[in-house]
């Protein structure tokens, strides 16, 4: 087998493909140096010139508004140029291939990739041809990872509840399809978080997820039952009907998160969501703005997360 | 041409002989002694001599692939392969679903001649699982079997008919059990890996499903079912029982399935992208034990060479397959080693069994047989490159592994069509 493709031959980040196999110490590396840059985007002049000179391209071969917009604000703030790319409405669709498309790029000298798939994997196949000064951050493949929307939920919960050593987190939803979910587990499981769980019908839940270190529960009340985080996943409108779920009335009915439903966790819990969110689908209104929502935090939260990954990334 | 085999190895499946001695060669065929002298004589010492390898599944992809490969470069990797026969599925472009392409197949084959080249024809036109092709003139322009190859035979009324119609004229069929609705979308085994990794996952079931269909099917019909790569543990455990009941199938599996399992994914390698699907480690273990009981009668290279643009690509949108011909024999005997078998047995699982799913007179060393040889150094190690292997198809998970088990020498019906110092 390979080695780890994202650590270079120091163990340091070179790419950042997945959290899985991150090793404890560059994961809270990664929040601490985010957390120092929770006050530059705080400031009149929100930017440092850690990445002056340097190109960044958003390769979103899916759409994506917010978290494309949020890189390219991150990468902004740390002075890079950056160039977005529409790919699935250009070249793509011409049969070019994911490679050439790469290539190409490269020719006019990137310094990094963002890049978004439709496929899981396709940012390692992108990271196993770049040039050795190029560097490749996964904003999202297939159903496999989210390393960045993973590190800025991670940083939201320890924002909110500082240690993961005596927590309990709920995911709640369409885990099957859910790359937020995969990158999430594995990143509280590697800080050391006691209990996760994953709540869900069994139509949503892949094949053997208890070996990823959760505990599933098919009944939200149980699940929810004193967790101290609750993480709802975006349900995807195709999804809603038809094999995997009957309709999303019945879904919201014994999935959806109520206020009734949330005070079964602890009362100082907090709700979390990575968007765009369905309300009535997964989650209640009155949840989503009330008092125990941090979705609105995550967003600000995720532009520090990015430049911290980015400025790492980069620097290594 | 007479040639004489001197001081070998001399390893016969089909009688179990295994012992040093001489194999004379005249006429094509085999016979005990020559009459007269020799024209060459062959020095085997230090090798083994065994009937040349026959695979039961080996795409040529031609006619409609040439860019992937062409009929000459996969011979080539057949003989150096030490391989001898081969039946080649019909999912080529359009598929062997007419006398004329088996027929203008079968001779491109015979000018280059090199291996023998046995067509599965298509069991339904263009493989789309609706309409039935015409077998019995497929049969006479030279088909040994019909197979879906790989593609979905989702009508269980067609797939009823089919057999009944191929027992008819008692035409083998060539089958590979896969429910398609559970297969669909899918790209790895469902399991831990396929959930770690997100790639939609083929559930084992899928395959067990299909089984179950194809069992009910011969029982009805009693038509002579192969099955094709078979996948799980639970498949082997019910072609053990419905073998015992007695009903008329054999079965094979791939020899990337006895060494590999869904873990040789790692980081989404295309190499290892599969039909069927790497499985569990257990999995693997039980096809490997299956083979060694004779549940699994043969292992088939299931060569598939695939241009590197089609490789270089996200998991699930890679091309299928490996290529197999040239590591057939080594991966056999490594099998074989570990199974700490001996080696006639060993070897009987790609020459005379497979000859025996095929019906032909090949793949044992008795006087009067074809004269199909493999004259192999079974210690002798070499490194899988892309310049080691002759198939156009550079697509291996060993790529970079050295492997145990070199050709010297093939023959077919008496000729040296590879050698190698």
């Amino acid at each position: 087998m390979q080695n780890n493709p994202q650590l270079n031959a120091n163990g340091e980040l070179r790419h950042l493909l997945s959290i899985e196999g991150l090793p404890r110490d560059v994961l809270a590396g990664i929040l601490d140096t985010a957390a120092s840059f929770v006050g530059v985007t705080e400031r009149e002049v929100k930017k440092v010139p850690l990445l002056r000179g340097k190109s960044v391209f958003n390769l979103f071969f899916e759409p994506s508004t917010r978290t494309r917009t949020t890189f390219e604000i991150a990468a902004k703030r740390l002075s890079a140029d950056v160039i977005n790319l529409n790919v699935a409405a250009s070249s793509q669709t011409k049969g070019e291939s994911l490679l050439d498309t790469v290539s190409n790029l490269s020719a006019m000298q990137a310094d990094l990739f963002v890049v978004r798939h439709g496929s899981s994997g396709a940012p390692y196949l992108i990271a196993q041809h770049v040039k050795p000064h190029e560097h490749v951050i996964n904003a999202g493949d297939g159903r496999h990872a989210h390393p960045t929307q993973g590190l800025l939920d991670l940083y939201t919960i320890r924002h909110y509840k500082q240690d993961f050593s005596r927590l309990c987190v709920a995911v709640v939803g369409d885990i099957l399809h859910s790359r937020v979910a995969r990158s999430l587990i594995h990143g509280l499981t590697t800080l050391g978080t006691p209990e996760v769980r994953v709540i869900a019908p069994q139509t949503l839940l892949p094949a053997g997820v208890e070996a990823l270190g959760v505990k599933v529960f098919n009944n939200m009340q149980a699940g929810l039952r004193d967790a101290d985080v609750v993480v709802m996943l975006r349900l995807q409108n195709e999804r809603m009907r038809g094999a995997l779920l009957p309709s999303a009335q019945e879904f919201f009915k014994h999935y959806g998160l109520t206020a009734q439903k949330l005070a079964l966790a602890r009362p100082d819990a907090i709700v979390m969501h990575p968007g765009p969110m369905n309300r009535g689908v997964e989650i209640d209104s009155t949840v989503a703005d009330g008092p125990h929502s941090v979705i609105l935090p995550q967003v600000t939260f995720g532009i520090a997360v990015r430049m911290a990954v980015m400025s790492i990334v980069a620097g290594n | 041409m007479k040639i004489l085999i001197r001081n070998g190895r001399v390893v016969d499946p089909a009688s179990g002989r295994d012992a040093a001695g001489d194999l004379a060669i005249a006429e094509g065929r085999l016979c005990e002694a020559l009459p007269g002298k020799p024209d060459r004589i062959i020095d085997a010492k230090g090798l083994v001599v065994a009937p040349g390898l026959i695979d039961v599944a080996a795409r040529l992809r031609e006619p409609g692939y040439e860019y992937k490969a062409t009929l000459e470069s996969e011979m080539d990797a057949a003989v150096a392969g030490g391989v001898t026969s081969l039946a080649c599925p019909p999912d080529t472009d359009p598929p062997l679903d007419e006398p004329g392409l088996v027929d203008m197949l079968r001779r491109r084959a015979k000018v280059l001649s090199r291996a023998r080249v046995y067509p599965v024809g298509a069991l339904t036109v263009k493989l789309a699982g609706e309409r039935l092709t015409e077998m019995a003139e497929l049969a006479e322009a030279g088909c040994v079997a019909f197979s879906q190859a790989d593609e979905p035979l989702p009508d269980t009324q067609v797939l009823w008919r089919a057999l009944q119609y191929a027992a008819t004229f008692g035409f083998p069929v060539w089958l590979r059990a896969e429910d398609h609705w559970l297969a669909r979308g899918g790209v790895a085994h469902d399991g831990e890996l396929a959930t770690r990794l997100g790639l939609p996952g083929i559930p084992a079931f899928a395959e067990t499903i299909a089984l179950g269909t194809l069992f009910e099917l011969v029982r009805a019909t009693g038509t002579r079912l192969h099955l094709c790569r078979l996948s799980s543990a639970a498949a082997v455990d019910m072609v053990r029982k419905a073998k015992l009941e007695g009903l008329p199938i054999s079965c094979d599996v791939a020899i990337h399935h006895l060494h590999l399992s869904e873990q040789d994914l790692g980081y989404f390698d295309s190499h290892c992208r599969l039909v069927p699907p790497l499985r569990s480690q257990r999995d693997r273990d039980a096809l490997a034990a299956g083979l060694a009981d004779g549940t699994i009668d043969c292992v088939c290279s299931d060569h598939t060479p695939v241009d590197e643009d089609q490789k270089q690509m996200p998991f699930s949108e890679a091309e299928p397959g490996a290529t197999g011909l040239e590591l057939l024999l080594p991966l056999t005997l490594k099998w074989g080693a570990q199974q700490k078998l001996p080696l006639a047995k060993v070897l009987g699982r790609v020459t005379s069994d497979p000859a025996r799913i095929l019906g032909v007179h090949s793949g044992r060393l008795q006087p009067g047989a074809p004269a199909d040889i493999v004259v192999f150094d079974p210690g002798a190690a070499w490194r899988v490159t892309p310049d080691a292997l002759r198939s156009q198809g550079k697509n291996t998970p060993y790529l970079g592994y050295e492997l145990e088990g070199q050709v010297r020498y093939t023959l077919v019906a008496g000729n040296v069509v590879f050698e190698q110092a």
